[in-house]
């Protein structure tokens, strides 16, 4: 097994000048092909560099969307329509679009719990982590403000219940709303903005996954044993890891296909493909599915909290600080053993944590009757239980599985399969 | 592999690695080439552009020696009723003497009728000649302001940068009184 990847020869004298006043070859060079990436990576390794892909699939089929919508409040649910029916290989780019920011969601949800099981976000990856966890709450803004601009039932609907979300700011609440809308109601002004921010948000996205990237370049990848890792337990990122990820990304394209093909509206809403109408709102409104675990949070707190916060209010600071807590993640878990693998009581959390995201997702997706709302109540509170609570005291009273020095060396206990021959 | 040494000394044919990497990269070729085509032909004019393809026009109010300007795919097309003494001129050029030789009977369907497509072959401009009040140029068809193209009667050119004649645009008389363009 090649340990590293051999130095750059540059053969041609053409890029030879290049490189010695533009160093971009080089920077491809170390960063694509000689990394020295962890030996050990498994297949949830691979959803780093799948995100990154649908990134750049949302952005090109996006920027090709926009050649042919008109965000007018009077045209955009025409246009849509012209795009499915007139545009060549319309269908095709907005299923793709559309179908594509769930893929990405679905990517990046795997990715992120990925880096919670084997403790990814543990020094020195804290701002690694945080970086991500900006990322996402820009995706969110993104794919909320995309999903306004086809002007359907939902969209409208979709657009003026998030956007209320800001009245329960105290005092300048309803200022705060009338200026995102631009008027009274969502209207033409909010369309208008909403498309240009759709169009710029996804490469501010880019511009934090390079930060992102540069900060994973600085102390390299977290493996699935967790420890740092010597040279000979790292092998060059091509070919290594490109071949893996060309695999991953095969796989991956046949779930995405067979959305795009055979089932492009199954994780939309039919009452989107019914024209806004400001006086009618559908019986049951929902977000996307992406969205169900943070909207069932949003409504879990339906009592005024210690009779200062009203229960309005209440429903949206639990919502955002859903997302908030994952900044504080690496101080409020207190265990300097990073993965699961050697961390049997955190593991059985971890699939509690995993299991309460999907009820919360079922809870968000069904209106607000019988038990469910209880339901979802408790699942809130064991969502900010296990970060705010259990991650903190489980650090000092856990006692973790003894921890391998390296890959080659597997000690005591739970080892690593044996190193292959070479 | 069975055989050591067959992937050392590589045979006429290559490796086996060699096929497996052509077949790749093939593959490879195939499906980006498959997905860039929609991104590329999405540019293309859309069904609904293509639909709007034909013009009628009602000739009955366009009395001889005048001529109107219709709009067919977005783009100007120029009606003229010629008077005898333009189709004359028409057809007695010389055609030795054209950059872009044509005789008038392969610009015209009915000889009073001259239907062009009202745009400059030089850089696209649209030549002046149809309103009485805009001049015709040295030929007394039109003139283009944008470069000095001048075109005769028959809408050839006849001086100036323009490389080819105006363009006659595909039309057929429904009656006397009404041609369709496109």
């Amino acid at each position: 097994m090649a340990r590293e990847a051999p130095p750059l020869v540059l053969q041609s004298p053409t890029l030879r000048w290049i490189e010695h006043r533009l160093p971009i070859i080089g920077f491809g060079y170390q960063h694509l092909v000689a990394y020295q990436t962890p030996r050990n990576l498994n297949y949830w390794w691979n959803f780093g560099s799948l995100a990154g892909i649908c990134l750049m699939l949302q952005i090109v089929t996006g920027i090709v969307l926009a050649m042919h919508y008109t965000p007018h409040v009077a045209h955009a649910f025409d246009s849509v329509e012209h795009i499915m029916r007139d545009v060549n290989w319309g269908w095709f780019l907005r299923y793709a679009h559309a179908n594509g920011a769930s893929m990405f969601f679905i990517v990046v949800y795997i990715h992120i719990f990925r880096g919670l099981y084997y403790g990814s976000y543990k020094a020195p990856r804290e701002l690694l982590w945080m970086l991500g966890v900006v990322i996402l709450l820009l995706m969110m803004a993104t794919a909320f403000m995309g999903y306004v601009l086809p002007w359907g039932q939902m969209s409208f609907w979709g657009a003026t219940v998030i956007t209320n979300l800001f009245s329960a700011i105290p005092l300048f609440g309803e200022s705060i709303v009338t200026w995102l809308w631009g008027g009274f109601t969502v209207d033409n002004p909010t369309l208008n903005r909403f498309f240009s921010l759709h169009y710029l948000l996804p490469f501010v996205i880019v511009a934090v996954v390079f930060l992102h990237l540069v900060a994973l370049h600085t102390h390299g990848s977290n493996n699935p044993v967790g420890i740092d890792l010597g040279k000979k337990d790292k092998i060059p990122f091509h070919p290594y890891y490109t071949v893996k990820d060309m695999f991953g990304l095969a796989v991956f394209m046949i779930v995405f296909a067979a959305f795009v093909f055979f089932a492009p509206n199954v994780l939309g809403h039919p009452d989107n493909y019914i024209p806004a109408n400001p006086l009618v709102t559908p019986p049951h409104i929902v977000p996307e599915w992406y969205f169900l675990p943070f909207y069932a949070i949003l409504r879990a707190i339906t009592f005024d909290i210690l009779w200062i916060i009203p229960a309005k209010l209440g429903g949206v600071i639990a919502m955002f600080a859903s997302i908030g807590v994952l900044f504080l993640l690496p101080w409020l878990d207190t265990s300097r053993v990073r993965s699961a693998r050697y961390r049997p009581i955190y593991r059985i959390f971890f699939w509690l944590l995993v299991i309460d995201c999907f009820v919360l997702g079922y809870v968000g997706s069904q209106p607000p009757e019988g038990w469910l709302p209880t339901i979802g109540l408790v699942a809130t509170l064991w969502y900010f239980a296990h970060f705010l609570i259990v991650l903190p005291i489980l650090g000092k009273l856990e006692r973790p599985l003894p921890v391998p020095e390296s890959l080659s060396s597997p000690v005591l206990g739970r080892g690593m399969a044996a190193a292959p021959a070479e | 592999m069975a055989d050591a040494t067959s992937t050392v000394q590589h045979g006429e044919g290559g490796t086996r690695r060699d096929f497996l990497e052509l077949v790749t990269w093939s593959t490879v070729a195939v499906g980006a080439a498959a997905l860039a085509w929609p991104l590329i032909h999405q540019m293309n004019p859309s069904a609904d552009v293509l639909a709007l393809a034909s013009t009628e026009v009602d000739l009955s109010k366009v009395p001889e020696g005048s001529s109107i300007k219709v709009v067919w795919r977005g783009k100007p097309v120029f009606v003229r009723h010629r008077t005898a003494a333009e189709i004359e001129a028409a057809e007695k050029v010389d055609l030795a003497t054209l950059r872009d030789p044509q005789p008038d009977s392969a610009r015209v369907k009915r000889p009073e009728w001259l239907i062009l497509v009202g745009v400059c072959t030089h850089l696209g401009c649209i030549p002046l000649g149809t309103a009485p009040s805009e001049p015709r140029g040295d030929f007394g068809g039109w003139f283009c302001p944008c470069h000095g193209s001048h075109f005769d009667t028959a809408g050839r050119i006849r001086k100036g940068p323009a490389p080819a004649n105006l363009v006659v645009p595909p039309y057929t008389f429904l009656s006397d009184s009404v041609v369709r363009i496109g």
